[in-house]
């Protein structure tokens, strides 16, 4: 495509896509009135709107400003940077079906913070701001490690033997994690289990804190690469011969991807599909430019993740529902319906 | 159902070049495998938290004295333990290498496929909503949960244009089972059954009883039975749908055949030891390698190596961090990885 053709298709294209985006935040705010409703102790939407203004009583403000809003922004923040990781590994590895649980690199930040969690018992008074270090140290380890097997001088990254020894290696990390969480007391294992299904930490604007930054500077620069990533998307040669340093770009925005989905892992635990499913569904709304497809991706992961984590919260009250098996209920029949339609 | 793959599957590197079978080799493995489990199974039951000589062990067996307590030990506990490894290593790795014969599918295994992720959906609803049901009706909840699996695995794998390539039969195990594993966390977690199935998921025989073992046998029996009279078939299905139906074989009955016997041996050694992943791609790999590729060759040897192989690595379970015990499964999982890495990066271009 021409360099003409493109802008005047971008012209075209640009109020179409900025409406797309305004809906999306339509229903992420829908949804987040939904949630802050949503608990054991319900408020109507209005108690809400007035404990939101500074009018609630001091029960009302704790339960909103201390309990469910950190944890709604947590679950924006890591939907939002699941779904910005998954789309950059697709993208890279020109692979549909990869996204950082599939290839092993949630699994690796997981063991990095049960291993902290195993020998330093007492996990909320834990440095919380050394979690994203340590997750993202397992995560980038791991990572490596796949690269360096699937990895081949002949043929490069092949897609196929990355997913397939992502999916090794993560069988293997999850073989250790089991290992070592059967051997912590009740307690803590309880605290363990749940986190590992994938449970938003909740009530504690501390994570939010810790995470936060991460997301702050590399979702902007993920967004920079765009056009980057739009011609790494193409092939092997094509971005060779357009000049490009393809190694650096690649490794560069690999990192970026890791670090992401390390960091969402760390206050998180293992929620998988998110990363799959929000760049699918972005790009089958605003098509395959990074440019567009990169914001869409970050508001399509934050409302799924929002969304998944309400209803986790108020199915089966008072019980919970870890938001990552929600996820995984809801994400593996797509995750399975791609792949048949997929052709090989 | 299940449709072969086409010829570029790898289950036979040398298959359509010469159909080589060792029938020698296979009768040496028979032999001395069943020495090897016999010495293993009476190493099993001495070692553990309480050391136990072998002439007490001898003694136990042949010269029972209820008024010890080691030999109650040795009969109750460690026997039927010792028996379980056998029985459930020889189901995982005939169930393996029927599955990899059927769909050519040199990555196929009841773990990596779903089906084990099946059974434990069943379990975890046994557990939940019929506590007291007898170890008969939870077993039958996993054959359940592994057919479902099954049909949900092959299924999605031949509903696509290309058929079911290894890489998409493993992609389609791999969402199965986080889909089903996913479903009975669920369970788990809702009736704080978290602990109970959490120990079982990490795969451990400790438990068995000899109730289990004799509700699990009939079944077991019958299904490795039913594998060898279908393991000539097999054979030929491994050659390729088109050859084996081309030579009037009836390929969809034995494929139903196939699977249903996968189903019953997956099925009932979860139910008694949780999810093993591995033993059904290793060992048939092994084999073959050792024995060719004639399946009335290949499945009699896969059960006998898959047991040694569960024996003696539950024996290591106990040693490795005594006096814990390290979880079977994840002890598996440890030798089996490197091994499927090396599997699927063999050839250079991936198992497309």
């Amino acid at each position: 495509m021409s360099r003409i053709q493109q802008s005047s298709v971008q012209k075209k294209r640009r109020p179409r896509d900025a409406a797309i985006l305004s809906l999306l935040a339509v229903l992420i705010v829908f949804v987040f009135i939904i949630s802050m409703n949503t608990g054991l102790i319900r408020l109507s939407p209005i108690e809400v709107l007035h404990t939101l203004l500074g009018e609630g009583s001091p029960q009302q403000k704790l339960i909103l400003f201390d309990f469910r809003l950190p944890r709604i922004v947590i679950s924006l923040l890591v939907g939002a940077g699941f779904a910005v990781a998954g789309c950059i590994l697709q993208s890279l590895s020109r692979n549909a079906l990869a996204e950082p649980s599939t290839l092993g690199i949630n699994a690796g930040a997981g063991l990095a913070v049960l291993i902290f969690i195993s020998f330093v018992p007492a996990t909320t008074a834990a440095p919380i701001f050394m979690l994203p270090l340590l997750a993202l140290a397992g995560a980038g380890l791991t990572a490596a490690l796949i690269y360096f097997l699937a990895y081949r001088r002949e043929d490069g990254l092949s897609p196929t033997r990355l997913i397939l020894i992502g999916i090794a290696v993560g069988a293997g990390i999850y073989a250790i994690q089991l290992i070592l969480s059967l051997r912590l007391d009740p307690q803590n294992y309880q605290f363990v289990a749940t986190w590992l299904a994938g449970k938003i930490w909740g009530g504690d604007w501390r994570f939010v804190l810790a995470l936060l930054p991460w997301i702050l500077i590399l979702l902007p620069f993920t967004f920079y690469k765009a056009r980057v990533l739009n011609v790494l998307n193409l092939g092997e040669e094509t971005p060779a011969g357009l000049g490009m340093a393809v190694e650096r770009e690649r490794i560069l925005l690999m990192a970026a991807a890791v670090a992401l989905a390390g960091s969402c892992v760390a206050v998180s635990g293992g929620i998988g599909f998110v990363g799959l499913i929000a760049p699918h569904l972005a790009r089958r709304i605003v098509g395959p430019r990074h440019q567009i497809l990169l914001p869409a991706c970050t508001l399509t992961g934050a409302l799924l993740l929002l969304t998944a984590d309400t209803i986790g919260r108020w199915i089966l009250q008072p019980s919970e529902i870890p938001t990552g098996i929600v996820v995984a209920i809801l994400g593996a029949p797509y995750f399975l319906y791609l792949l048949a339609r997929s052709k090989a | 159902m299940v449709t072969s793959t086409h010829a570029n599957s790898r289950a036979h590197p040398e298959g359509e070049k010469q159909l080589k079978s060792r029938p020698v080799a296979a009768a040496v493995i028979l032999v001395a495998g069943l020495g090897a489990i016999l010495m293993g199974l009476a190493l099993s039951v001495s070692v553990g938290a309480a050391d136990i000589k072998l002439a007490s062990v001898w003694e136990a067996v042949f010269r029972f004295n209820p008024q010890l307590p080691q030999h109650q030990v040795i009969r109750e506990l460690r026997i039927p333990r010792a028996l379980a490894g056998a029985v459930v290593g020889a189901c995982f790795a005939v169930a393996g290498a029927i599955m990899q014969g059927m769909t050519r599918n040199p990555l196929a295994d009841s773990g990596l496929l779903g089906l084990n992720a099946g059974a434990s959906v069943g379990l975890a609803l046994a557990f939940a909503f019929a506590p007291s049901l007898s170890f008969m009706y939870i077993m039958l909840y996993c054959f359940l949960g592994a057919a479902a699996a099954s049909i949900l695995v092959f299924g999605i794998g031949s509903l696509s244009h290309s058929g079911l390539t290894p890489l998409r039969l493993t992609l389609a195990g791999a969402a199965v089972s986080a889909l089903l594993l996913a479903i009975s966390q669920g369970i788990a977690i809702l009736f704080h059954l978290s602990q109970d199935i959490a120990f079982w998921m990490a795969g451990g025989i400790g438990g068995t009883s000899w109730t289990q073992l004799g509700v699990m046998f009939p079944w077991v029996a019958g299904a490795l039975v039913g594998s060898m009279m279908i393991s000539r078939s097999i054979t030929l299905l491994s050659l390729g749908k088109d050859v084996a139906a081309g030579l009037g074989q009836r390929t969809r009955l034995v494929q139903t055949t196939g699977i249903l016997i996968v189903v019953v041996l997956a099925g009932a050694a979860v139910s008694a030891v949780g999810p093993i992943a591995f033993v059904g791609l290793i060992i048939p790999h092994i084999t073959r390698f050792l024995v060719g590729v004639d399946y009335r060759w290949i499945i009699p040897c896969s059960a006998v190596l898959g047991s040694v192989l569960i024996v003696f690595a539950d024996i290591a379970a106990r040693l490795i961090n005594a006096p814990y015990e390290t979880p079977l499964g994840a002890l598996i999982a440890v030798i089996g990885v490197p091994f499927f890495i090396y599997l699927a990066s063999k050839r250079k271009g991936g198992l497309i």
